[in-house]
């Protein structure tokens, strides 16, 4: 848990400073196009999922419903409104990597990490998001993204080695 | 032709349509159907469930009728076999998950999608995949959920944002995950939430209370008016079996749209109420038996004749309900006049009647209610507007988002989901001296010399900025209303109140309205059931003394007419005591509640079970034919007073439809002279002893009348429940 965003809702100096830069870029009648922007760096404050103090805390500085906020959280998958691990795995099972064996790389993931797909790992570690589409690695398929690095030509090796990496 | 016009071919038929005018409209307006479920004329175009797609010359493919908009020569067709088609495949679309659960859904047989799946759904299904489930979620008291059925037309949500003005639904999730929902469980608070439930074109928003009572089929549709406001929303009931199982919105543009308020809606519930009277009711030393109709209106006769022959009438004092029909209360008014008293009053909640007679004929809004959208700035005085006449408020609100200056004197700060330009809340000042200084500013600004009835009192005044913007505001612009609310009507300085804003008209040449109490307090001003007015606002030889006058002098007789609890229906202090206290209290009540100060209770029908008249605030009358069977032996307000005045021996009581009685006073109003607004000489006092606190004059949403307050699904909202809470001493 982050020290920056209190259960109180407020938010951080630092996410403010982040929200403030966003919302200059849009007309001043229009602060709610600065909601992505709002929640990805509250999420990222607050060690990788939204908790329902901090989405009102956005729909407050943004002016907004709160069920605006919420729209927005629960439309992008990058939005986590639950607690999750502080690795987030996104593996690829769309056409390319498929046929490349990105449902085994998957399997593989799985199997080591003992969670399904939308599940994280008891000593949250690693969180397995659900159904990540096409990253567009095609030329490099089989591929996963971990903490938004991506990494391609995967082999079951490969996937050991990099989540070991990630600790 | 103007240059707003253009010229496009539906079906091969030639028509006209506004340049902006989306196919939709067009089609609509000329009769040409077009299914649909996400549009709907009062929301925002969402064009989200695609099915009007019609075929539109020269366009590679079908396009949205609620979202193109209309272009000189276009060329469209709804029925070609392309249209068709896609209609079709849409309609196959929403089908995949839609339960079909029909023969145990409350909508069917009254669904948009049952009607649209008849007309373009496949005979059988396709899909072999399961479908989807979705929780159902708590919105609340007043409306169920069946969140399966959603097809996600996204009207619910509309409404909640542009209606209610705060978006309280929203579309959670994404792809075939995607619900409507509030997200973390919440009720859906705004006194016009229910409309969501007319809105949804499926199942998945229902009527909580009515849920499985009854088939839309089964049921007869009949008008009535709603009586707890005085907007005189038009509603349906549907009826079963004599009983009424639920109320719609009936659409009128003039007054309610196609809105109702939650109150019109689910108030109904109070005539089902398990302290219905069933018989007449009779105290004798103190202990109450049922009694049959002919004993009891003898007994009524009996003691009013007397009372009335030995004081002359004046020991006879008549308090009727605003929420009552013209025909009643003219009856009333007729028999109280007849029995020699001039002592009758509506006015339950007034406390000030100083300078009455300069009162206008009756408190209209000053425009019609339609037009209010077009103000260009409105003062509102005393109102807790949202809870007083919710419909109003609606209204208000659409003028505010076009643009209108919408500014507030108020003893506490409400909430309004509008854009508010002054709001003037106490501040240690009365509304009174907040109303004096805009007028003292206005008077500054126009360089002109102040009405004599202010010109002493805002000598004193000290206009701030709001001040003096919101007198601009009503000097300025076409339309400009100020409008007198009921917590200003209930204020102890309320004639300061009414001349101060009588000359705050005169100054800024605005028009001076009011938000009377209740669903007739137009037709009871028309009724001359006022104790210094008779019928159409005819003078009286001498007036009698009104509701907290005879309540003071303690009378021997009090005819109590329609559902009144005294403790919270009538301001006058004592009252129930006075009543108590009388010798002979007749109580017209549907409610046993009256026996806490009656001695012979006449038990009547409430609005849905009697034929009658209202007049709402803009002067509107309407006449509705009554819906429901009275429960027990009651019978309609207006056969009782005809019945007692026969035994009473009256002459000219010989009606025998309530009809007749309408159309003898509309008679008595063409024939009379005209009214004449006797002119105030009164000098406004800016200083008064503030005895009663701001709150106390404020009647919570579902406590204006006892219909209302036995509301069980209102009265668990939670306004319902804060508004009890507030209620109890």
């Amino acid at each position: 848990m982050s020290e920056t965003t209190t259960k109180s809702g407020v938010l951080s100096e630092h996410a403010k400073h982040e929200i403030d830069h966003w919302i200059a870029k849009f007309p001043p009648d229009r602060k709610r196009s600065a909601v992505i922007a709002a929640l990805r760096a509250v999420q990222h404050d607050n060690g990788g999922y939204l908790t329902k103090e901090s989405m009102d805390a956005v729909a407050e500085y943004l002016g907004l419903p709160q069920i605006q906020v919420y729209e927005v959280a629960t439309f992008y998958s990058m939005f986590e409104t639950k607690p999750v691990g502080r690795h987030h795995i996104s593996v690829c099972t769309n056409i390319s990597c498929m046929l490349c064996g990105g449902d085994e790389i998957l399997a593989h993931v799985e199997k080591r990490l003992g969670v399904k797909v939308g599940e994280s790992t008891a000593d949250g570690r690693f969180f397995l998001k659900r159904e990540e589409e096409c990253l567009a690695a095609c030329n490099n398929a089989p591929m996963m993204m971990v903490d938004h690095v991506y990494y391609e030509n995967l082999t079951t090796e490969k996937v050991d080695e990099i989540l070991d990496r990630h600790k | 032709m103007s240059d707003d016009q253009v010229n496009i071919e539906v079906n091969g038929v030639p028509m006209k349509a506004r340049k902006g005018q989306m196919i939709i409209q067009v089609t609509d307006a000329q009769d040409v159907y077009v299914p649909r479920f996400c549009y709907h004329e009062k929301l925002a175009v969402a064009a989200n469930c695609r099915m009007c797609l019609v075929e539109v010359e020269k366009a590679p493919k079908p396009m949205p009728a609620c979202a193109t908009p209309v272009a000189e020569g276009m060329k469209v067709f709804t029925k070609s076999p392309k249209a068709i088609a896609a209609q079709k495949a849409v309609m196959e679309f929403l089908l995949i998950n839609h339960p079909l659960d029909c023969p145990i859904c409350d909508q069917g047989g009254e669904c948009e999608l049952q009607d649209l799946a008849l007309g373009f759904g496949r005979d059988i299904s396709r899909y072999t995949e399961r479908k989807r489930v979705i929780k159902d979620k708590n919105l609340g008291p007043l409306v169920s959920t069946d969140m399966t059925r959603c097809i996600h037309c996204t009207r619910c949500v509309r409404f909640t944002q542009e209606i209610q003005g705060f978006q309280q639904l929203g579309t959670v999730g994404r792809g075939e995950m995607t619900e409507i929902g509030t997200f973390i469980e919440r009720s859906v608070e705004h006194e016009l939430s229910a409309n969501i439930i007319d809105l949804c074109p499926v199942g998945a928003l229902n009527n909580k209370p009515y849920r499985y009572r009854a088939r839309a089929w089964e049921m007869t549709q009949h008008p009535l008016v709603s009586p707890h406001d005085s907007v005189g929303a038009n509603i349906y009931a549907h009826v079963l079996r004599g009983r009424i199982m639920r109320i719609v919105p009936r659409a009128n543009e003039q007054i309610n749209e196609t809105w109702i308020a939650d109150r019109d809606r689910f108030s109904y519930q109070g005539i089902y109420s398990e302290d219905r009277l069933m018989r007449p009711m009779l105290r004798e030393n103190g202990v109450w038996q049922e009694t049959d109709w002919e004993s009891a209106l003898a007994w009524a006769a009996e003691r009013l004749s007397k009372i009335g022959k030995q004081q002359s009438g004046a020991q006879i004092g008549a308090i009727a309900s605003p929420s009552s029909t013209l025909e009643e209360l003219h009856l009333l008014a007729k028999i109280t006049r007849a029995l020699g008293s001039a002592n009758i009053d509506h006015r339950l909640r007034r406390t000030d009647f100083r300078d009455e007679a300069s009162e206008p004929l009756y408190p209209s809004l000053g425009c019609s209610i339609s037009d209010l959208e077009n103000a260009s700035s409105v003062l509102v005085v005393g109102s807790n507007l949202r809870a007083e006449v919710p419909l109003i408020a609606h209204r208000i609100r659409k003028a505010a988002m076009r643009g209108a200056k919408v500014a507030f004197i108020n003893p506490v700060r409400y909430d309004y989901l509008f854009p508010v330009c002054g709001y003037l809340a106490s501040n240690g000042l009365s509304n009174l001296e907040h109303l004096l200084s805009v007028a003292a500013a206005a008077v500054a600004r126009n360089g002109q010399p102040a009405p004599a009835s202010i010109a002493a009192s805002i000598a004193n005044m000290q206009p701030s900025d709001v001040h003096s913007a919101i007198a601009q505001q009503l000097s300025e612009g076409e339309r400009r209303l100020i409008v007198l609310g009921a917590v200003a009507q209930r204020d102890p300085a309320y004639c300061d109140l009414r001349l101060a804003a009588e000359a705050l008209a005169q100054i800024t040449g605005a028009t001076l309205g009011y938000l009377p109490e209740g669903g007739n307090a137009v037709g009871a001003h028309l009724a001359g059931v006022l104790p210094h007015r008779a019928a159409c606002g005819q003078s009286v030889q001498s007036a009698g003394l009104n509701i907290a006058d005879m309540l003071a002098a303690k009378l021997k007789a009090y005819v109590v007419f329609g559902a009144i609890e005294p403790a919270q229906d009538i301001s006058a202090a004592g009252a129930l005591e006075s009543l108590k206290a009388a010798e002979c209290v007749i109580a017209l009540s549907p409610y046993a509640s009256a026996k806490e100060f009656a001695h012979l209770i006449l038990p009547i029908g409430t609005f849905a079970e009697t034929s009658g008249t209202y007049v709402n605030l803009e002067g509107r009358w309407q006449s509705v034919s009554g819906a429901a069977k009275p429960v027990g032996e009651s019978r309609p307000g207006w056969k009782v007073l005809r019945v007692l005045a026969n035994m009473l021996n009256l002459p000219n009581f010989e009606y025998t439809t309530s009809e007749e009685v309408t159309e003898e006073l509309r008679r008595e109003l063409a024939q009379s002279p005209q009214f004449k607004v006797a002119s105030s000489s009164r000098a406004v006092q800016s200083k008064l002893s503030l005895n009663a606190p701001a709150l106390q004059r404020d009647i919570p949403i579902y406590q204006v009348d006892a219909l209302v307050r036995r509301a069980t699904a209102l009265q668990s909202t939670r306004a319902g429940i804060e508004g009890r809470r507030g209620q109890t001493p």
